[in-house]
Formats: C-alpha cells, structure tokens, sequence
C-alpha cells in the first residue's frame, strides 16, 4: 500500500513513516523542509503542500492514502503563517485527494480544539463543540482546519475519511505542544488551579495512527493513551519546577524569568483541563496505549 | 499521605474505597487518594463530633452499583452534601465515595475548584452525572439547587421547586433513586437574610446572613435519612408531565422522611431517646 504523509519530515510524522514502512508499506512525503537522509522505502519531495509541485506529487505517485500532518502550533509560527498553513494547507490537501484517487484521508488534529472552560465537562467526546475559537483564540486555524476536514465527510462520500484529535503527544521526540510548554526547568501554572492534561507516548500516538490506516477508519475520533493527571505530577514527573502565579500577575511573567513565551488564550489551558473520551477509537480500532503516565514522562525527561 | 493529619480509621477506609486508582493515587475522573484522605480527615471532625451525625436506614444505599442520592438541601452553605459524603464514607459497608454536582460559579475561584475536583465534586453537568453513574458510581444531587440552601429560615423543610433533570438521567442511566432527608441543617445556619452586594463580589448566587452575621453553621445535632429506592422505568425522553409526576414521587418521599426526621430530631434535641413514633415512612 502506497501511503502519502504530509510533513513527513516533522519529528512525528518520522516515527509514523518508518513504522509504516517496516509493516512493509510504500511511503512518500511532501514537506517543505528536507529530510535528508530517510531509510529505504520512503522517498520524500521537498514542496508545499499548498503549491504547484505537491499537486504533481499526488498526481504521479498516485497514493492510497494520505496522512495530513502538516499542521503547525502557535509555538513556531505566526498567527497568519499558521492559518495558511493548516486551513488552506488542509483544504488543498483534501482536494487533491478527492482529485486524484485518494481512498482513505486522514487528517491529524489535536483535542485541544475542544478548549478548556470552567463550565465544560471533563471527558469530551467527538460531539463536543471546539469551545477553543472562544477560550484560545490563536487556536482558530486548527479549529478551522479540523472542521474544514471534517467536511470531507459528507461532500466526498467516496473519499474514507478520518478526523483523529490525539492527546498531547510527548516522550523521547521532544517535540509538540506539550513538549514545548516544559522544555525549560520551570513550569508556569497558575495559583489556585491544577488542571488534569491528558498525554500519550510518542510511539503509542504513531501506533494510533497506523492502527486507524489498518482498519480504514472513517469519521471522527478523539485519540488518547493513558488516563489523564494534575499538570503538578506532570512537573513532577518530568522533573521540572512548578511554578504557581497568581492570575493577574500571569500575563506580566510570561515570557520573562525563564518561563515560556504564551499567548493570552493559553491561560484558560493552564487553569482548566482538557480531557477527551477516546473509547469509541479504541472499540473500533482495538488501540491499547504501551506506556503508561510514569513511562510517557520518565521517557520525556530521559529516563528510559 | 499525610499520615500526621489523616487518622487511622480515614486511611483504612480509603484502602477499601472501589476506585481505580493509579501509581500516582489518581483516578480517571481526576480524583486524588491523597486529597481524599484530607478531605475526609477534615470532615471526619465536623460529622463525628461538630455536628455529631447520626444516620439511619444507609443500608438503603446499594454496595455496589450505581446509584442516585436525592436530598433536600439546606443551611446557607452545603455543609448538608459534605454530611452525606461522610456518611457514606465512616457509616456505610463498604465505605464509598458519592460524587456531588457543584455549582459552576465555584469552577472559576483558585483552591476551591482544584479541591472539589482532587475529591471527585464535579461540575454540575449532564455529561458529568450521565458519566459518573455509567461507572456505576454514587451521585449526589439537591434538586433543588441554590434555591434550597438560600431558602430563609421561615421557609425551612419546605422543598422548593425541583429540578426535573436529574429524573431523566436516572431514567437514562437506570439508576434507583434513593430518597434522603437531611435534618438540622436548618437550624445549624439559620439565614435570615441574604446580602446581596457581597454575593455579586464573589460570583455567588446569594450570601446568607444568619443572627450571628458570620455564615458559619452552629455545632448542633443533625441526621441523615436514606429512604428506600425508588425505581422508575422509562428512557427519559417521555414528556415533561410524566418525569414531573415521577419527581413529585420523589418530592413526597423525602417530604415524608424529612417530617418524621424532624419529629426524631426534636426528641434528640429534647435529650428523648429516639424510635418511639411508630412506622418509618
């Protein structure tokens, strides 16, 4: 089976690629920046998926499924970049699948999209609304992004789609979201609130992925691993320092002191938990996570 | 554990609590074991010997299985669900934990949101109930609300107004509904007045002002009575007037417990003994 990954060349995508191709699949990938030294079996073009070239990827290489992973955080890109990127890159990539003879579509999201509100209920399922256009509004674009490929569901009935929102991925890769928020030695939270975050293993997010090429998903499906814990465990676990500001102090701190650069909206992220119900997932595909909390973090931090 | 602060009896029946805690003593809905063993510690100090809490029929709560709490609510502030709680926790076999829907205001204020949910106190939403009674858990809900702990003192044992929501869900989840009265609460906070500037300042729906002005119940007796369950068969998409008669079977359960509880209540307070007024309700 020849699968086509979007972004091949960010640090997850690497994972998913390799994986795929010791199951013994055919992989090609398109991103704008290089992977120079990918093992046999993947051949990537270096192009934007919004452009000329990628179209002429998808037409020559004619793949069976395509995994869109190239989508960007707040955290490396501006706020017009990010929405060229994931809205327009996602509905390009959604065209020319439907194109040029894509059978299943897979499109990356994350549960953060749900947002994080004092009066949303702690386990989100797929019917939920992305409260985050309101609670973090540099979230927008994936929002748009995610409800963009959503469509794909009933304007190309023929195209298998699957809408994944996975967990905040972390472990050996560093990388993500999350990763990023306690790169450094001290943690920003905010005094008075210790949210649940719900995270999972670099490799068990690639196995989820796979596991939904396997089983031809279609629909919508949140994606998680273990259960969820406090963000202080998670300091803890990780060994980083928590450190709790007060809220009105919080905007004047950030970015300042060795703590992280954040936009406003992510306070509510840091009060608030996020926690997606991922049983309907796990029922259709049978995915059970590998690592639990205590390997996720002993593995982000280096531990094994 | 805070094994200085939590007593013996608390630690021992956290062990024996039906949760599925992990390595960290957490559970999947966010509960905290180490929490739960202050939780209980501190309001071990007010059932046993603040409000000195008797209970009677708690039999009537299933020891397995899922099941919803139904009690009127009263007193200014809900030391009545706390009382619950720990009489669910020191007085029933085994020891459980009834998971109570909190008002949502309270979400937003520092420690206190982070507290209720550590001890499993989850918002007051659908989701939440419909969740928490499908992993056959204990749910305590006070239909009726804030208006129930706001009422004045010349209103007490008089239900307000039910919600009906808490009728669909256990139809929904088929959950047997156990009716509960909670005596003295009343009396331990007598509002005479709500002083309203002061609840706009903290996002509350009322601030209640008792004679003594300080909102902090008085150390008297109260108790709990767990009527027998109460089974309701249906889906809970049937009209509003059939789950409204169903909740009026329920209003008239605890009506009944709260009359005979009150009657008990004035022999203990009279220093009678109890159990001469014939047939429980």
């Amino acid at each position: 089976m020849k699968v086509l990954i979007t972004g091949i060349s960010g640090a997850h995508a690497r994972v998913v690629a390799e994986r795929l191709v010791a199951e013994g699949n055919d992989v090609v990938g398109i991103d704008r920046r290089p992977w120079p030294h990918p093992r046999e079996g993947i051949r990537v073009y270096q192009a934007d998926v919004r452009k000329r070239p990628a179209a002429d990827v998808f037409r020559k290489e004619r793949p069976e499924v395509v995994i869109h992973m190239a989508t960007i955080t707040h955290f490396s890109a501006s706020r017009e970049e990010r929405l060229r990127i994931n809205l327009q890159g996602t509905r390009i990539v959604f065209e020319h699948c439907h194109n040029h003879g894509v059978k299943h579509a897979i499109f990356v999201g994350r549960h953060t999209i749900y947002g994080a509100a004092p009066d949303a209920p702690l386990y989100r399922t797929e019917d939920e609304p992305p409260l985050a256009v309101s609670t973090f509004p540099e979230l927008a674009d994936l929002v748009a992004a995610d409800l963009h490929a959503c469509t794909a569901l009933w304007r190309w009935p023929k195209l298998t789609t699957s809408v994944l929102r996975l967990v905040y991925t972390l472990g050996p890769l560093h990388r993500g979201t999350l990763a990023s928020f306690l790169a450094r030695p001290r943690v920003p939270m905010i005094l008075g609130f210790d949210p649940l975050y719900q995270f999972m293993h670099d490799e068990d997010a690639a196995d989820a992925l796979l596991a939904a090429v396997e089983h031809r998903l279609s629909g919508v499906f949140n994606v998680a691993g273990p259960p969820p814990v406090p963000l202080s465990v998670l300091c803890r676990g990780s060994h980083r320092t928590a450190l709790p500001i007060p809220e009105p102090l919080f905007p004047h701190v950030i970015g300042r002191f060795g703590l992280p650069h954040l936009p406003p909206g992510a306070v509510s992220h840091i009060k608030h938990p996020i926690v997606v119900d991922a049983s309907a997932f796990r029922e259709a595909t049978g995915f059970e996570h590998r690592h639990d909390a205590h390997a996720v973090m002993t593995a982000f931090r280096g531990g094994g | 554990m805070s094994p200085k602060v939590i007593s013996r009896d608390v630690a021992e029946r956290l062990e024996r609590l039906d949760l599925p805690f992990n390595q960290y003593g957490m559970d999947p809905f966010g509960i905290s074991k180490r929490h739960l063993g202050l939780f209980f510690s501190f309001l071990e100090v007010f059932y046993k010997h603040y409000f000195r809490v008797q209970c009677f029929n708690i039999d009537n709560v299933p020891r397995h299985g899922r099941a919803m709490l139904v009690s009127n609510h009263s007193g200014g502030i809900p030391a009545d669900g706390g009382m619950i709680l720990a009489s669910l926790f020191f007085d029933h076999e085994p020891p459980r934990l009834a998971h109570g829907m909190v008002e949502k205001f309270a979400q937003s204020w520092p420690f206190v949101s982070q507290w209720f949910s550590r001890v499993g106190q989850l918002p007051g939403l659908p989701e939440h109930a419909v969740r928490l009674l499908r992993n056959d858990r204990i749910l305590m809900v006070f239909p009726e609300g804030a208006r129930g702990t706001g009422k004045l003192y010349k209103d007490r044992y008089q239900l307000v107004r039910f919600g009906t929501g808490f009728m669909r869900i256990a139809l929904q989840t088929r959950s047997p509904i156990i009716p509960i009265a909670f005596i003295g609460g009343e009396e331990a906070l007598p509002t005479i007045y709500h002083a309203k500037t002061l609840a706009k300042i903290f996002g509350a729906p009322y601030w209640p002002v008792p004679p003594y002005l300080v909102p902090m119940p008085m150390p008297l007796p109260c108790e709990i009575h767990f009527g027998e369950p109460l089974v309701f068969e249906g889906t809970g998409n049937e009209a509003d007037h059939i789950i409204e008669g169903y909740v009026e079977q329920v209003k008239d359960s605890i009506t009944r417990q709260i009359k005979y509880g009150c009657a008990l209540h004035g022999q203990r307070r009279a220093g009678l003994p109890y159990d001469v007024l014939g047939e429980r309700p």
